[in-house]
């Protein structure tokens, strides 16, 4: 340690705040430079072919929104709860409960739907979220239970719940016995924001989540207490804040917003209700929550960020033959480097050994 | 002997297996928690020691190198966590996440030319007579190392902890890194090593799935156990005979869902494979209901950042 140092900062840097991500982006560039050439792909044109060439069509721009969609639906409310120690880390089950149930009553009503539908599953969805999320939130504020474990358990649960239901009553009758439900009609799918591309309501919705996640907590009362909360807890205790509150309050809007990404994912790209909803927009939206900081803006421009390495990933991995896994490894590199940058936020960096330093100072 | 005490032999022995990778893993996460660090990265390295251990077996066709390159993973992604935690003060529940999201593409990565591969046969200990014994023969007397080792390890990082001088500074450390380190301690060395044994140990759990459990590579083969060690840990109350005895719970829940399916019960797959996880959150709920008993128990440092100059 005496070669390198951390000193703190009297004050965390806002320079920092900003330019960490920046520099995390740019070492995590670095590394897929040096990890393709060791996989013996040519590293330039392996790079292009992830994170530039996705960008060069409209249908490519379209696609980044769609998938930027889910996650940013999902970060911003799991950013609204990590603000106040709220660790849900299973919007991934909570998106797949609002595939079921807003997805569900489009089954329901096959053939009997009209204009209500999709306002109703579009509830439905977020209530199934909501539902999922107060289980950790229950659990929690009765219990004491760590809402970290129950929260995932409950993910393994919601996926194997899907895995049934598309293999049992959700099942298109006339499908073979193929496990999925029935495409679904057109009262029950997102209308379509930009004709050519896929780009779907559930996007509105995202930059909808955005701004009210940005006024909740930078204007409300709600905002100041679960910051409090988040920064030190014993304060929130001598004011009177209501912790089990907050609890319940970011885990149920958090499954909510998770449900609607779900729900957006089965009535939008997808169509119908098949055993994988999403390619793991739960988790990632973990990664996207820091990498934004937890501010809903940063979430938006960290959300397209995550999107595109989805989308570079297939790109990739048809054009080049690269394996698709190499997506997750991105993301894993991405929020290792901010999190290894984050020191810069609180401390110096400083050379040599303390006593030189201090030396110099008298000299 | 009846039909019903032939089927208890291979069942016990059964749970005893599926009882191993969460002993590792948990007992392993024990000794972390217990010097104060709090890696939720357990299913990540677990998923890197599987496949590591698996390629490695494959390309030397021995287990014991296998199970060796699973521990060394392990214990490398325990570094990363390390390095970020302890040295660079990064909050210890992102990194932990982070470490299980790279794990699991990373371990997808290196496995993609491994899938479907075989792989020789773990050697299973035989001892005449006493393997032959009815019922608990198989169990007690015919299963290979591994699971022998995860069992030792109960007693013996027991014994480190209540027993040596060393973990008596390790649990200081985790119960007051301040005054553990007023006192003269090297509060990041010794978190920094008690980090490596957990991810060492996560590996070995990993290597033993791959290896021996369901021997074979299948992209996100723990499907959980390591956040289920995780709740062992809260289980236990952070005390390793404890571990043990979640841990054939575990091994018990798991097997007797397998079973029931195999007895082809009107009751869908998928209902009993969510069992596992519902008795996790079942027994977390029941442990952690008793705010005082896991306030007695927790290190009091568990989680939180360390600055020698703070």
């Amino acid at each position: 340690m005496s070669l390198l140092r951390l000193e703190p900062r009297g004050q965390a840097s806002r320079v920092m705040v900003y330019l960490t991500p920046v520099i995390a982006v740019a070492l995590t560039l670095v590394s897929g430079f040096l990890l393709f050439w060791a996989m013996g792909f040519d590293p330039v044109k392996a790079l292009h072919a992830f994170f530039i060439a996705p960008l060069m069509s409209v249908r490519g721009l379209g696609e980044l929104a769609v998938k930027a969609t889910p996650l940013v639906l999902c970060a911003v409310g799991l950013a609204i709860g990590f603000r106040a120690n709220v660790w849900n880390i299973g919007a991934e089950g909570q998106l797949t409960l609002g595939a079921i149930t807003g997805g569900g009553l489009a089954l329901a009503f096959y053939g009997d739907g009209g204009w209500w539908l999709l306002p109703l599953m579009i509830v439905a969805g977020m209530a199934g979220g909501a539902l999922w999320a107060a289980i950790p939130a229950f659990l929690r504020t009765r219990f004491n239970a760590s809402e970290i474990l129950t929260s995932l358990m409950l993910t393994y649960v919601a996926l194997l719940l899907l895995n049934y239901m598309t293999h049992g009553p959700y099942r298109d009758p006339e499908g073979f016995a193929f496990p999925e439900s029935r495409l679904f009609e057109a009262d029950a799918v997102m209308p379509i924001l930009i004709q050519g591309t896929r780009v779907h309501l559930g996007s509105l919705f995202a930059l909808l989540a955005v701004a009210g996640g940005w006024v909740l907590i930078a204007r409300t009362f709600i905002g100041f207490q679960i910051k409090v909360i988040g920064l030190t807890p014993a304060a929130a205790g001598y004011a009177g804040f209501n912790e089990k509150k907050i609890i319940w309050l970011t885990l149920l809007l958090s499954g909510a917003l998770a449900g609607l990404a779900g729900l957006g994912e089965v009535a939008g790209p997808i169509g119908q209700i098949t055993p994988t909803v999403s390619p793991g927009y739960g988790f990632t939206a973990i990664i996207v929550a820091f990498l934004g900081r937890l501010h809903p803006v940063g979430i938006l421009l960290a959300g397209f960020l995550m999107a595109l390495s989805f989308i570079g990933g297939e790109a990739a991995q048809i054009g080049l033959g690269l394996p698709k896994a190499i997506t997750g490894v991105f993301q894993g590199m991405l929020l290792f480097f901010l999190l290894a940058t984050d020191v810069l936020i609180r401390y110096r960096v400083r050379f040599g050994a303390q006593k030189k330093a201090a030396g110099k100072v008298m000299a | 002997m009846s039909a019903e005490l032939a089927l208890l032999g291979p069942i016990l022995a059964a749970m005893l297996a599926a009882a191993t990778p969460l002993l590792f893993a948990a007992l392993g996460e024990l000794v972390v928690e217990k010097s104060g660090v709090l890696n939720l990265g357990v299913e990540g390295m677990m998923l890197v020691g599987a496949v590591c251990g698996f390629a490695v077996t494959v390309k030397t066709g021995s287990s014991t190198a296998g199970f060796a390159m699973g521990a060394a993973a392990g214990a490398a992604m325990a570094g990363l966590f390390a390095v970020l935690t302890l040295l660079l003060l990064a909050n210890q529940v992102a990194t932990g996440l982070a470490l299980t999201l790279f794990g699991v593409g990373l371990s997808a990565l290196i496995g993609q030319g491994f899938v479907g591969i075989p792989i020789p046969d773990v050697p299973e200990l035989y001892i005449p007579g006493l393997t032959d014994i009815p019922v608990i023969g198989k169990a007690l007397f015919g299963q290979d190392a591994l699971v022998y080792l995860a069992l030792a390890m109960v007693p013996a990082v027991h014994w480190f902890m209540y027993g040596t001088r060393k973990g008596l500074v390790l649990r200081a450390v985790g119960e007051n890194h301040a005054a553990a380190h007023a006192l003269g301690y090297k509060v990041i060395r010794i978190r920094f090593l008690a980090v490596l044994f957990g991810g060492a140990m996560s590996g070995m759990a990993g290597a033993y799935l791959s290896l021996d459990y369901t021997p074979m590579w299948a992209e996100g083969i723990t499907a959980g156990r390591g956040w289920i060690a995780l709740a062992l840990v809260v289980f236990a109350t952070w005390k390793p005979a404890r571990v043990l005895l979640g841990a054939w719970l575990f091994g018990g829940v798991t097997i007797a869902q397998l079973h029931v399916q195999g007895l082809g019960i009107d009751i869908p797959s998928q209902v009993l494979s969510m069992l596992p996880y519902l008795a996790t959150v079942l027994v977390l709920v029941l442990i952690s209901r008793d705010i005082a008993r896991i306030r007695l128990n927790a290190p009091a440092s568990l989680g939180k950042v360390f600055h020698p100059d703070a």
